[in-house]
Protein backbone atom coordinates (compact mmCIF):
# COMPACT_ATOMS: atom_id res chain seq x y z
CA UNK A 1 0.00 0.00 0.00
CA UNK A 2 2.68 2.78 1.07
CA UNK A 3 4.98 1.28 -2.45
CA UNK A 4 1.22 2.34 -4.78
CA UNK A 5 1.14 5.35 -3.12
CA UNK A 6 4.53 6.76 -3.76
CA UNK A 7 4.12 5.58 -7.17
CA UNK A 8 0.95 7.37 -7.25
CA UNK A 9 2.87 10.88 -6.14
CA UNK A 10 5.80 10.57 -7.67
CA UNK A 11 3.91 9.51 -11.06
CA UNK A 12 1.50 12.50 -10.88
CA UNK A 13 4.35 14.69 -9.23
CA UNK A 14 6.61 13.80 -12.02
CA UNK A 15 3.85 14.07 -14.76
CA UNK A 16 2.86 17.74 -13.72
CA UNK A 17 6.15 18.69 -14.18
CA UNK A 18 6.16 17.04 -17.67
CA UNK A 19 3.46 19.16 -18.78
CA UNK A 20 4.94 22.30 -17.50
CA UNK A 21 8.26 21.52 -19.39
CA UNK A 22 6.47 20.82 -22.64
CA UNK A 23 5.02 24.33 -21.92
CA UNK A 24 8.35 26.05 -22.35
CA UNK A 25 10.05 23.64 -24.69
CA UNK A 26 7.34 22.79 -27.19
CA UNK A 27 7.43 25.19 -30.68
CA UNK A 28 4.36 27.57 -30.28
CA UNK A 29 1.88 26.47 -32.96
CA UNK A 30 1.39 23.44 -31.02
CA UNK A 31 -0.16 25.13 -27.92
CA UNK A 32 -1.79 27.83 -30.03
CA UNK A 33 -4.61 26.10 -31.73
CA UNK A 34 -7.75 28.34 -30.58
CA UNK A 35 -9.50 24.95 -29.97
CA UNK A 36 -6.46 23.33 -27.79
CA UNK A 37 -6.84 26.65 -25.70
CA UNK A 38 -10.65 26.64 -25.40
CA UNK A 39 -10.57 23.44 -23.92
CA UNK A 40 -7.21 23.91 -21.79
CA UNK A 41 -8.92 27.16 -20.14
CA UNK A 42 -12.38 25.24 -19.35
CA UNK A 43 -10.76 21.91 -18.34
CA UNK A 44 -9.98 23.75 -14.56
CA UNK A 45 -13.57 25.47 -14.50
CA UNK A 46 -14.97 22.07 -15.15
CA UNK A 47 -12.81 20.51 -12.52
CA UNK A 48 -12.93 22.19 -9.69
CA UNK A 49 -16.64 22.84 -9.73
CA UNK A 50 -16.74 18.97 -9.84
CA UNK A 51 -14.36 19.14 -6.63
CA UNK A 52 -16.12 21.52 -5.01
CA UNK A 53 -19.07 19.29 -5.29
CA UNK A 54 -17.62 16.15 -4.14
CA UNK A 55 -15.76 17.45 -1.71
CA UNK A 56 -18.90 18.71 -0.07
CA UNK A 57 -21.62 16.59 -0.67
CA UNK A 58 -19.97 12.96 -1.93
CA UNK A 59 -17.42 10.92 0.25
CA UNK A 60 -16.91 7.42 -0.53
CA UNK A 61 -19.42 6.69 -3.20
CA UNK A 62 -22.38 7.95 -1.44
CA UNK A 63 -23.95 11.23 -0.43
CA UNK A 64 -22.90 12.96 2.55
CA UNK A 65 -23.09 16.26 4.05
CA UNK A 66 -21.24 18.14 6.91
CA UNK A 67 -23.30 20.99 8.14
CA UNK A 68 -20.26 22.84 9.90
CA UNK A 69 -18.60 22.55 6.61
CA UNK A 70 -21.52 23.42 4.36
CA UNK A 71 -21.80 26.87 6.50
CA UNK A 72 -18.02 27.56 5.79
CA UNK A 73 -18.11 27.54 2.01
CA UNK A 74 -21.13 29.37 1.90
CA UNK A 75 -19.46 32.10 3.93
CA UNK A 76 -16.21 31.80 1.66
CA UNK A 77 -18.59 32.55 -1.26
CA UNK A 78 -20.24 35.46 -0.03
CA UNK A 79 -16.14 36.58 0.80
CA UNK A 80 -15.79 35.73 -2.64
CA UNK A 81 -18.80 37.80 -4.10
CA UNK A 82 -17.47 41.01 -2.09
CA UNK A 83 -14.33 40.79 -4.00
CA UNK A 84 -12.24 39.56 -1.14
CA UNK A 85 -8.45 37.74 -1.33
CA UNK A 86 -8.13 34.03 -1.73
CA UNK A 87 -6.54 34.27 1.38
CA UNK A 88 -9.50 36.00 3.06
CA UNK A 89 -11.65 33.67 1.82
CA UNK A 90 -10.10 30.93 3.11
CA UNK A 91 -10.14 32.43 6.50
CA UNK A 92 -13.20 32.89 6.62
CA UNK A 93 -14.04 29.38 5.57
CA UNK A 94 -12.26 27.46 8.26
CA UNK A 95 -13.05 30.22 10.99
CA UNK A 96 -17.00 30.08 10.09
CA UNK A 97 -16.46 25.76 10.21
CA UNK A 98 -15.00 25.92 13.71
CA UNK A 99 -17.08 28.49 15.35
CA UNK A 100 -20.38 25.95 14.11
CA UNK A 101 -18.67 23.36 15.62
CA UNK A 102 -18.59 25.30 19.04
CA UNK A 103 -22.31 25.59 19.08
CA UNK B 1 10.96 36.29 5.81
CA UNK B 2 9.75 37.36 1.91
CA UNK B 3 13.00 40.05 1.65
CA UNK B 4 15.64 37.09 2.81
CA UNK B 5 13.93 34.11 0.38
CA UNK B 6 14.86 37.43 -2.22
CA UNK B 7 17.91 38.44 -1.23
CA UNK B 8 18.86 34.67 -1.72
CA UNK B 9 17.34 34.60 -5.44
CA UNK B 10 18.94 37.56 -6.27
CA UNK B 11 22.02 35.45 -6.76
CA UNK B 12 20.80 33.51 -9.12
CA UNK B 13 18.84 36.20 -11.36
CA UNK B 14 18.96 35.67 -15.01
CA UNK B 15 21.88 38.20 -15.90
CA UNK B 16 18.92 40.46 -18.04
CA UNK B 17 17.27 41.42 -14.85
CA UNK B 18 20.66 42.79 -13.23
CA UNK B 19 20.71 44.97 -15.91
CA UNK B 20 22.99 48.45 -14.51
CA UNK B 21 19.68 50.43 -14.15
CA UNK B 22 17.64 50.00 -11.53
CA UNK B 23 14.42 48.67 -12.39
CA UNK B 24 11.67 51.20 -11.14
CA UNK B 25 8.69 48.82 -10.55
CA UNK B 26 10.88 46.54 -8.32
CA UNK B 27 9.47 47.51 -5.26
CA UNK B 28 5.93 47.29 -6.22
CA UNK B 29 6.83 43.97 -7.26
CA UNK B 30 8.64 43.02 -4.75
CA UNK B 31 5.62 43.67 -2.30
CA UNK B 32 2.94 41.67 -4.82
CA UNK B 33 5.29 38.61 -4.95
CA UNK B 34 5.90 38.50 -0.75
CA UNK B 35 1.90 38.76 -0.39
CA UNK B 36 1.45 36.45 -2.50
CA UNK B 37 4.39 34.15 -0.85
CA UNK B 38 2.77 34.72 2.49
CA UNK B 39 -1.09 33.23 1.13
CA UNK B 40 1.02 30.62 -0.28
CA UNK B 41 2.75 29.75 3.55
CA UNK B 42 -0.68 29.50 4.55
CA UNK B 43 -1.75 27.49 2.06
CA UNK B 44 0.89 25.01 2.49
CA UNK B 45 0.66 24.70 6.34
CA UNK B 46 -3.27 23.13 4.91
CA UNK B 47 -1.97 21.00 2.64
CA UNK B 48 0.44 19.79 4.59
CA UNK B 49 -2.09 19.02 7.61
CA UNK B 50 -4.92 17.89 5.17
CA UNK B 51 -2.16 15.36 3.48
CA UNK B 52 -1.19 13.65 6.83
CA UNK B 53 -4.58 13.23 7.79
CA UNK B 54 -5.54 11.38 4.55
CA UNK B 55 -2.74 8.92 5.22
CA UNK B 56 0.69 10.47 3.50
CA UNK B 57 3.47 10.30 5.57
CA UNK B 58 5.52 13.94 5.83
CA UNK B 59 8.29 12.69 3.60
CA UNK B 60 5.35 11.93 0.76
CA UNK B 61 3.80 15.35 1.61
CA UNK B 62 6.71 17.58 1.42
CA UNK B 63 7.72 15.27 -1.97
CA UNK B 64 4.66 16.60 -4.29
CA UNK B 65 4.90 20.36 -2.87
CA UNK B 66 8.47 20.35 -3.54
CA UNK B 67 8.29 17.78 -7.04
CA UNK B 68 4.21 18.57 -8.60
CA UNK B 69 4.02 22.32 -6.97
CA UNK B 70 0.57 22.93 -8.35
CA UNK B 71 -1.90 23.63 -5.59
CA UNK B 72 -5.03 22.36 -7.00
CA UNK B 73 -3.56 18.96 -8.58
CA UNK B 74 -1.97 18.15 -4.88
CA UNK B 75 -5.15 18.95 -3.21
CA UNK B 76 -7.22 16.64 -5.91
CA UNK B 77 -4.78 13.78 -5.29
CA UNK B 78 -4.98 14.16 -1.87
CA UNK B 79 -8.67 14.65 -1.44
CA UNK B 80 -9.08 11.14 -3.74
CA UNK B 81 -6.90 9.36 -1.66
CA UNK B 82 -8.59 10.29 1.65
CA UNK B 83 -12.02 9.57 0.52
CA UNK B 84 -10.49 6.01 -0.70
CA UNK B 85 -10.55 6.41 -4.18
CA UNK B 86 -8.65 4.92 -6.79
CA UNK B 87 -5.15 5.95 -7.26
CA UNK B 88 -5.27 6.12 -10.80
CA UNK B 89 -8.37 8.44 -10.62
CA UNK B 90 -6.57 10.72 -8.54
CA UNK B 91 -3.22 10.89 -10.25
CA UNK B 92 -5.58 11.68 -13.54
CA UNK B 93 -7.18 14.44 -11.63
CA UNK B 94 -3.64 15.68 -10.59
CA UNK B 95 -2.77 15.26 -14.50
CA UNK B 96 -5.82 17.36 -16.29
CA UNK B 97 -5.70 20.20 -13.44
CA UNK B 98 -1.90 20.28 -14.48
CA UNK B 99 -2.22 20.91 -18.13
CA UNK B 100 -3.07 24.31 -18.06
CA UNK B 101 0.29 24.71 -16.77
CA UNK B 102 1.71 23.59 -19.80
CA UNK B 103 -0.67 26.30 -21.98
CA UNK B 104 1.35 28.97 -19.44
CA UNK B 105 3.82 27.71 -20.89
CA UNK B 106 3.42 29.99 -24.29
CA UNK B 107 3.43 33.95 -22.70
CA UNK B 108 6.13 32.93 -20.08
CA UNK B 109 8.78 31.35 -22.74
CA UNK B 110 7.63 34.24 -24.76
CA UNK B 111 8.60 37.19 -21.83
CA UNK B 112 11.81 35.09 -20.21
CA UNK B 113 13.11 33.19 -23.27
CA UNK B 114 15.09 30.57 -21.22
CA UNK B 115 17.29 28.37 -22.48
CA UNK B 116 19.31 25.01 -21.08
CA UNK B 117 18.96 24.62 -16.90
CA UNK B 118 17.54 28.06 -16.85
CA UNK B 119 14.45 26.71 -18.90
CA UNK B 120 14.08 23.07 -16.77
CA UNK B 121 13.71 25.48 -13.24
CA UNK B 122 11.30 28.35 -15.09
CA UNK B 123 9.51 25.08 -16.08
CA UNK B 124 8.87 24.38 -12.57
CA UNK B 125 7.64 27.86 -11.28
CA UNK B 126 4.93 28.25 -14.33
CA UNK B 127 1.95 28.21 -12.16
CA UNK B 128 -1.35 30.20 -11.95
CA UNK B 129 0.15 33.46 -9.22
CA UNK B 130 3.69 33.24 -11.66
CA UNK B 131 2.24 33.61 -14.96
CA UNK B 132 -0.12 36.12 -13.41
CA UNK B 133 2.66 38.27 -12.06
CA UNK B 134 4.97 38.18 -15.47
CA UNK B 135 1.84 38.89 -18.16
CA UNK B 136 0.92 41.59 -15.84
CA UNK B 137 3.99 43.84 -16.25
CA UNK B 138 4.35 46.27 -18.77
CA UNK B 139 7.92 45.63 -20.28
CA UNK B 140 9.45 42.11 -20.68
CA UNK B 141 12.74 43.00 -18.04
CA UNK B 142 9.80 43.41 -15.31
CA UNK B 143 7.82 40.71 -16.37
CA UNK B 144 11.27 38.56 -16.17
CA UNK B 145 11.90 39.70 -12.73
CA UNK B 146 8.25 39.58 -11.38
CA UNK B 147 8.01 35.90 -12.42
CA UNK B 148 11.54 34.92 -10.63
CA UNK B 149 10.59 36.98 -7.81
CA UNK B 150 7.04 35.33 -7.01
CA UNK B 151 8.12 31.85 -8.17
CA UNK B 152 11.22 32.12 -5.45
CA UNK B 153 8.95 33.43 -2.72
CA UNK B 154 5.90 30.57 -3.79
CA UNK B 155 8.05 28.02 -4.23
CA UNK B 156 10.15 28.44 -0.61
CA UNK B 157 6.67 29.50 1.67
CA UNK B 158 4.75 26.61 0.02
CA UNK B 159 7.16 24.20 0.77
CA UNK B 160 8.04 25.24 4.21
CA UNK B 161 4.93 25.65 5.05
CA UNK B 162 3.67 21.92 3.94
CA UNK B 163 6.77 20.84 6.03
CA UNK B 164 5.08 22.82 8.77
CA UNK B 165 1.32 21.93 8.47
CA UNK B 166 2.38 17.97 8.18
CA UNK B 167 4.46 17.75 11.27
CA UNK B 168 1.56 19.72 13.11
CA UNK B 169 -1.07 17.82 10.85
CA UNK B 170 -0.70 14.84 13.22
CA UNK B 171 -0.71 16.69 16.79
CA UNK B 172 -3.83 18.80 16.39
CA UNK B 173 -7.68 18.11 15.26
CA UNK B 174 -7.59 19.37 11.91
CA UNK B 175 -11.54 19.17 12.18
CA UNK B 176 -11.93 21.14 14.99
CA UNK B 177 -9.93 24.24 13.02
CA UNK B 178 -12.32 24.15 10.49
CA UNK B 179 -10.05 22.46 8.11
CA UNK B 180 -12.53 20.36 6.58
CA UNK B 181 -13.32 23.82 4.52
CA UNK B 182 -9.86 24.23 3.48
CA UNK B 183 -9.96 22.31 0.36
CA UNK B 184 -13.56 23.19 -1.34
CA UNK B 185 -12.95 27.02 0.11
CA UNK B 186 -9.63 27.06 -2.12
CA UNK B 187 -11.13 25.30 -4.78
CA UNK B 188 -13.87 27.61 -4.84
CA UNK B 189 -11.27 30.54 -4.80
CA UNK B 190 -9.02 29.40 -7.93
CA UNK B 191 -12.74 28.75 -9.88
CA UNK B 192 -14.39 32.02 -9.24
CA UNK B 193 -12.16 34.32 -11.48
CA UNK B 194 -12.23 31.51 -14.04
CA UNK B 195 -16.40 31.54 -14.61
CA UNK B 196 -16.34 35.26 -16.75
CA UNK B 197 -14.74 32.89 -19.33
CA UNK B 198 -16.54 32.45 -22.15
CA UNK B 199 -18.94 29.69 -21.25
CA UNK B 200 -17.38 29.38 -18.07
CA UNK B 201 -20.39 29.45 -15.57
CA UNK B 202 -22.22 27.13 -17.62
CA UNK B 203 -19.49 24.55 -18.18
CA UNK B 204 -19.02 25.11 -14.21
CA UNK B 205 -22.84 24.29 -13.87
CA UNK B 206 -22.59 21.05 -16.20
CA UNK B 207 -19.61 19.77 -14.36
CA UNK B 208 -21.58 20.34 -10.73
CA UNK B 209 -24.10 18.07 -12.02
CA UNK B 210 -22.57 15.74 -13.69
CA UNK B 211 -19.87 15.06 -10.72
CA UNK B 212 -23.29 15.10 -8.25
CA UNK B 213 -24.91 12.51 -10.18
CA UNK B 214 -22.30 10.35 -10.34
CA UNK B 215 -21.01 9.99 -6.82
CA UNK B 216 -23.28 7.04 -5.81
CA UNK B 217 -22.53 5.23 -9.28
CA UNK B 218 -18.61 5.23 -9.29
CA UNK B 219 -15.78 5.00 -6.95
CA UNK B 220 -14.54 8.61 -5.52
CA UNK B 221 -12.38 10.51 -7.87
CA UNK B 222 -14.01 9.22 -10.92
CA UNK B 223 -16.68 12.27 -10.92
CA UNK B 224 -13.89 14.71 -11.16
CA UNK B 225 -12.48 13.07 -14.31
CA UNK B 226 -16.21 12.55 -16.03
CA UNK B 227 -16.67 16.28 -15.17
CA UNK B 228 -13.19 16.96 -17.61
CA UNK B 229 -15.92 15.63 -20.24
CA UNK B 230 -17.81 18.34 -20.19
CA UNK B 231 -14.93 21.02 -20.80
CA UNK B 232 -14.37 19.13 -23.81
CA UNK B 233 -17.22 19.45 -25.36
CA UNK B 234 -17.85 22.52 -24.71
CA UNK B 235 -13.73 23.53 -25.88
CA UNK B 236 -15.21 21.47 -29.03
CA UNK B 237 -18.32 23.61 -29.85
CA UNK B 238 -17.74 26.20 -32.31
CA UNK B 239 -16.99 29.84 -31.26
CA UNK B 240 -19.13 32.19 -30.64
CA UNK B 241 -18.93 35.46 -32.32
CA UNK B 242 -18.38 38.17 -30.05
CA UNK B 243 -21.38 40.33 -29.81
CA UNK B 244 -20.79 41.59 -26.43
CA UNK B 245 -17.75 43.25 -25.37
CA UNK B 246 -18.01 42.84 -21.88
CA UNK B 247 -15.00 42.21 -19.49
Amino acid sequence: MMTTLWIAIIAASLGCYGLKLAGVSLPGPVLNHPRVQRISGLLPVAMLAALVVTDLFGGNGHYTADWHTLAGVGAGAVALRFGRSPLIVFLVAIAVTALTQLI
Amino acid sequence: MPVSTFTALRSRIPAPVIASEPLAERAAITRAAAGIGLYAGAFGVTFGAVAVRAGLSVTQAVTMSAVMFTGASQFALVGVIAAGGSLLAGVSAALLLGLRNAFYGIPVTRILQPRGVRRALAAQFVIDETTAMAVAQSAPRAGRYAFWATGGALYTLWVSGTLAGALIGGAINTSALGLNAAAPAIFLALLWPQLSQERGAAVAFGAAVVAFMLVPLVPAGVPIIAAAAVAILAGLLPDRRREKSQE
